[in-house]
């Protein structure tokens, strides 16, 4: 048989064991290879979307806000405007002669309509070409309308969709600091890098109230402009999906000296470990704090541990593949497979760094297939070779795993169940369950065959 | 005709864009694997909103265009990225799709081609596929002007006199329900008519459950049966906002003589009528009994139900000449379309509209061309509708906002289960739809109830 990968791709393979570690990432797809990224475009939208009370009007042809509309299930506690699609929808017309004017009047009349606290403006791919001033025209609406109104320079082309998150980093970081931070309690932080899917922000913000902590913003999932305004005033960051929202939180902590911490809240042990890294760095304030923490996980666990036992009966040495968008979902993943006794033995991720690649390949078994920037004939050929029991990625990945007769789990950006927490990591253990065990697997044609011969005519039978 | 309100912004298109209709459309050519020219967002975007509908692998190729490309042409990334598919997937053929970057910035994709097909033979051990290319910006019309250029792409570009031998029909239904091909195909074949459908995705998009993988999913209208669209005795398009410079039965006819029958998309009654009768003629016979049967059918549910429906008013959107279908097939069961809205802009939607409403007495739907849902919601205010037809994107705002039934045709259908199994076509198709329709109706009545009633 053919060898399905691509020669100029070998180096974003690794198998763990076979060779030293080594991989390359972070580069542009290969021409042709069907990769399953985005763009730059795409990883700022994502990003800033679910400010639910800002304006995020999409300055191109119509697919680009087509595509994206409504398309996480970031959920808000009040306003809704980010679940719109707005566009300026650019024709042939505008093409020849310039957007700006169309820009122009179309944030005046959505401003006046919506009445948003504030606006993002995204550039896509024509925009970077045609030239249009974006940052003149927010800037010249922003007067008019005094509110902020943010360019966020998000051509397609211009990388992957890593540099999606730095505009949209850099986008919000221009409303940090314009806000008043006067009330905010000395416990308390910024939640990064959560986007509130199936309201899970809501689960995390119980267990910090719960704690004693304030929650400043909730900068990326159910978050408001005002919030964001004044988040230099939280006493920490805690920086989830640290692809996204690093960078923000690179920019607090050298502009306004706030320090941030790496968390997962995906699984027993990452979970665990982001409330007490919590609590460890507001125990001088609070010398309460650290018990509190203790007995709201140990809560928490007495009920979940049983449950998850007897998933785990069924899900002993079963295989999985996992194939995510950012590499730091992984580690968390792997993590709670083994809770369910489960083998990871492929691991892959959309925009990994070298050193995420190299931390996975610390905690993963020997053969495990570290993978950067896949594509369908590579995930298909793998998850053949591992003869793997379920695949965990997103609306792309799924038709591969059910194609080759293999379970799924969906974990990316448009779930409507929440997987965060403890509460989540049950959701997680019960959707595993539900597909790994479930009889459909036994018919399939790879496991057995049709019984029905194949005729070569329609209504062979007649002749 | 636009609306009063002079908006320049677009709020939730009632639209997609131009080179998601032409992958769509090259789907369904055998062995075709579609080809984004431009950045690779696009290809990823389109795959996941087409998967995300039909539930089936979607892959499109890109040219992963970046920052230097843009600046100095991607001619380098195509005949690349062409290498890398054509090699890695065998593929017999790729359907090339412009976005509005490669436009703009000029690349010149025949000619490009053209270099491809000389320079690269070596590479490909001298197998060259099938090149089919459409120009495809997305500030040039909807998904329905890029599903067009594909599908008449495919015709000019492969169309073939000298080898031409098939006797029998093109069609070209436009863009339906994989359960719509099939059903056109069991017509067909019951006619004893051989027929070319173009293009096919019936099974490429709604395929079975197999031992292995495959990368290049079977079915799809044979490369060599579009060759020989030239002999055929006749084509069929449907559509009655397909513009004659888009379309690709007029390629054949203008250019080989092929006799063209333009129709409406066979939604309903009458529109299924026009089809039938156009076969009847086309096979020199009467349609074979199960057609009466089904045609008979058909009326006798229009007559049980029609209390049901009687009066009920509906808002109905979509693309061009599926709305039309819909609102001929509204109208004849005594449903009172009150708007009739699409995202697309021919131009021609009124005037189709108008042909198949005039019959009945009443005031004329309102029609709305280039619209978004922003505006059908505000013309919903004052119109009052007992239920909506569209695809899923009128749910949140339209139907949900003012608790009324949706009913799902069309594409994208994002939240329901099956939407590649919805049958719209023929009479079968409108009975479906018909049955649709009427439980709607019912469950909304029991539901508004105070009482609960179990017979209706």
């Amino acid at each position: 048989m053919e060898p399905v990968i691509f020669e100029e791709r070998k180096t974003q393979i690794h198998r763990k064991g076979a060779e030293p570690f080594s991989i390359s990432c972070n580069k542009s797809s290969l021409a042709g290879a069907v990769s399953q990224r985005a763009c730059v475009f795409c990883g700022s939208r994502v990003v800033l979307y679910p400010i639910a009370d800002a304006l995020h009007l999409v300055h191109g042809p119509i697919g680009c806000a087509v595509y994206t509309w409504d398309i996480r299930g970031a959920l808000s506690s009040g306003p809704e405007l980010h679940r719109l699609s707005f566009s300026t929808d650019l024709r042939e017309k505008d093409v020849i002669f310039g957007g700006e004017k169309k820009l122009h009047q179309a944030l005046i009349e959505l401003i006046d309509l919506h009445k948003p606290n504030a606006a993002f403006v995204y550039s896509t791919c024509i925009v970077g070409i045609i030239g249009d001033d974006l940052k003149a025209v927010c800037k010249k609406v922003q007067a008019e309308k005094g509110i902020p109104v943010i360019p966020v320079q998000s051509e397609g082309f211009k990388g992957n969709k890593r540099e999606g998150y730095l505009a949209a980093c850099e986008a919000m970081f221009q409303l940090v600091g314009t806000g008043d931070t006067s009330t905010i309690s000395p416990l308390s932080v910024n939640i990064l890098g959560d986007f509130n899917l199936a309201g899970e922000i809501w689960i995390i913000q119980d267990y910090l109230k719960r704690m004693g902590v304030e929650v400043v913003a909730n900068i990326t999932g159910d978050g408001r402009v005002a919030d964001v305004r004044r988040a230099h005033g939280a006493a920490l960051n805690l920086v989830q999906c640290s692809g996204a929202t690093m960078d923000l939180a690179k920019m607090m902590k050298e502009k306004y000296g706030i320090p941030f911490i790496r968390v997962s809240y995906f699984g027993i042990e990452d979970m665990s470990d982001a409330l007490y890294d919590v609590a460890k760095f507001f125990q001088d304030k609070d010398p309460e704090i650290m018990a509190r923490t203790q007995e709201l996980v140990r809560e928490e666990l007495t009920a979940l541990y049983p449950k998850l036992q007897t998933f785990r009966k069924d899900l002993e040495g079963k295989k999985a593949a996992i194939y995510v968008g950012g590499a730091f979902k992984a580690f968390s993943l792997i993590k709670s497979f083994r809770h369910l006794g489960m083998n990871v033995v492929m691991v892959g991720s959309q925009t990994g760094t070298e050193e995420d690649y190299q931390e996975l390949a610390e905690i993963t078994d020997e053969g495990t297939i570290i993978v950067d920037d896949t594509n369908p004939l590579e995930l298909s050929a793998f998850i053949k070779e591992k003869d793997v029991d379920i695949f965990v990625g997103g609306v792309k990945e799924r038709p591969i795993a059910f194609k080759l007769g293999v379970g799924f789990c969906d974990h990316n950006h448009e779930r409507k169940e929440a997987l965060e927490g403890f509460l989540g990591m049950y959701n997680f253990a019960r959707e595993v369950h539900a597909t790994v065990t479930s009889p459909v697997w036994n018919f399939t044609p790879r496991r057995r065959k049709s019984p029905i011969a194949v005729g070569t005519a329609e209504e062979a039978c007649l002749s | 005709m636009k609306i009063a309100e002079p908006f320049v912004s677009t709020t939730n298109a009632c639209k997609m864009c131009t080179p998601l209709g032409a992958a769509m459309a090259f789907k369904g050519l055998e062995g075709c694997v579609p080809f984004l020219h431009g950045s690779q967002g696009c290809a990823t975007y389109m795959r996941r909103y087409i998967i995300s509908h039909f539930r089936e692998p979607m892959d499109i190729a890109s040219s992963s265009l970046g920052e230097k490309d843009a600046v100095y042409g991607g001619k380098a990334n195509l005949m690349q990225g062409l290498l890398n598919v054509i090699g890695k997937y065998k593929a017999p053929a790729v359907g090339i799709a412009t976005t509005c970057l490669t436009e703009t910035i000029g690349d010149d994709v025949p000619t490009i081609l053209h270099e491809f097909r000389k320079e690269c033979p070596a590479d490909l051990n001298g197998e060259m596929p099938a090149l089919i290319h459409c120009s495809t910006p997305s500030y040039g019309g909807s998904h329905m002007e890029g599903f067009h250029a594909a599908v008449r792409a495919m015709v000019a570009q492969l169309a073939d006199p000298e080898t031409a031998t098939h006797r029998g029909i093109n069609i070209f239904s436009g863009f339906v329900s994989p359960e719509d091909i099939r059903h056109l195909q069991d017509v067909f074949a019951h006619f004893g008519l051989p027929a070319t459908l173009l293009p096919d995705y019936s099974e490429t998009l709604d395929g079975p459950a197999l031992e292995d993988y495959q990368n290049i999913p079977g079915g799809g209208t044979p490369l060599d049966a579009v060759r020989a669209m030239p002999g055929a005795g006749a084509s069929i398009e449907f559509g009655r906002t397909i513009k004659p410079e888009r379309s690709a039965g007029t390629v054949l006819r203008d250019k080989y003589g092929v006799p063209l029958h333009s129709l409406g998309l066979p939604i309903g009654l009458r529109e299924s009528d026009a089809l039938f009768t156009t076969l009847e003629t086309l096979a020199g016979c009467s349609a074979p009994r199960r057609y009466a049967l089904e045609r008979g059918q058909l009326l006798d549910a229009m007559v049980d139900g029609h209390k049901y429906v009687a009066g009920k008013k509906a808002i109905i959107y979509g693309e061009e000449d599926l709305v039309v279908g819909l609102t001929s097939f509204l109208s004849e069961i005594g449903i009172k379309p009150v708007l009739v809205a699409s995202g697309g802009e021919s131009g021609l939607l009124a005037e189709a509209v108008a042909a198949v409403t005039g019959e009945f007495s009443g005031d004329p739907p309102l029609v709305r061309d280039g619209v978004d849902f922003y505006q059908i919601v505000a013309e919903a205010e004052a119109l009052e509708p007992d239920l909506v037809v569209g695809n899923s994107k009128g749910y949140r705002e339209l139907a949900r906002a003012r608790n009324i039934p949706l009913i799902r045709v069309g594409f994208p259908i994002h939240d329901r289960f099956g939407s590649q199994r919805v049958l719209h076509l023929g009479y079968r198709g409108a009975l479906s739809l018909y049955d649709l329709i009427v439980n709607a109706l019912i469950e909304k009545k029991q539901e508004d109830s105070p009482i609960g009633y179990g017979y209706i």
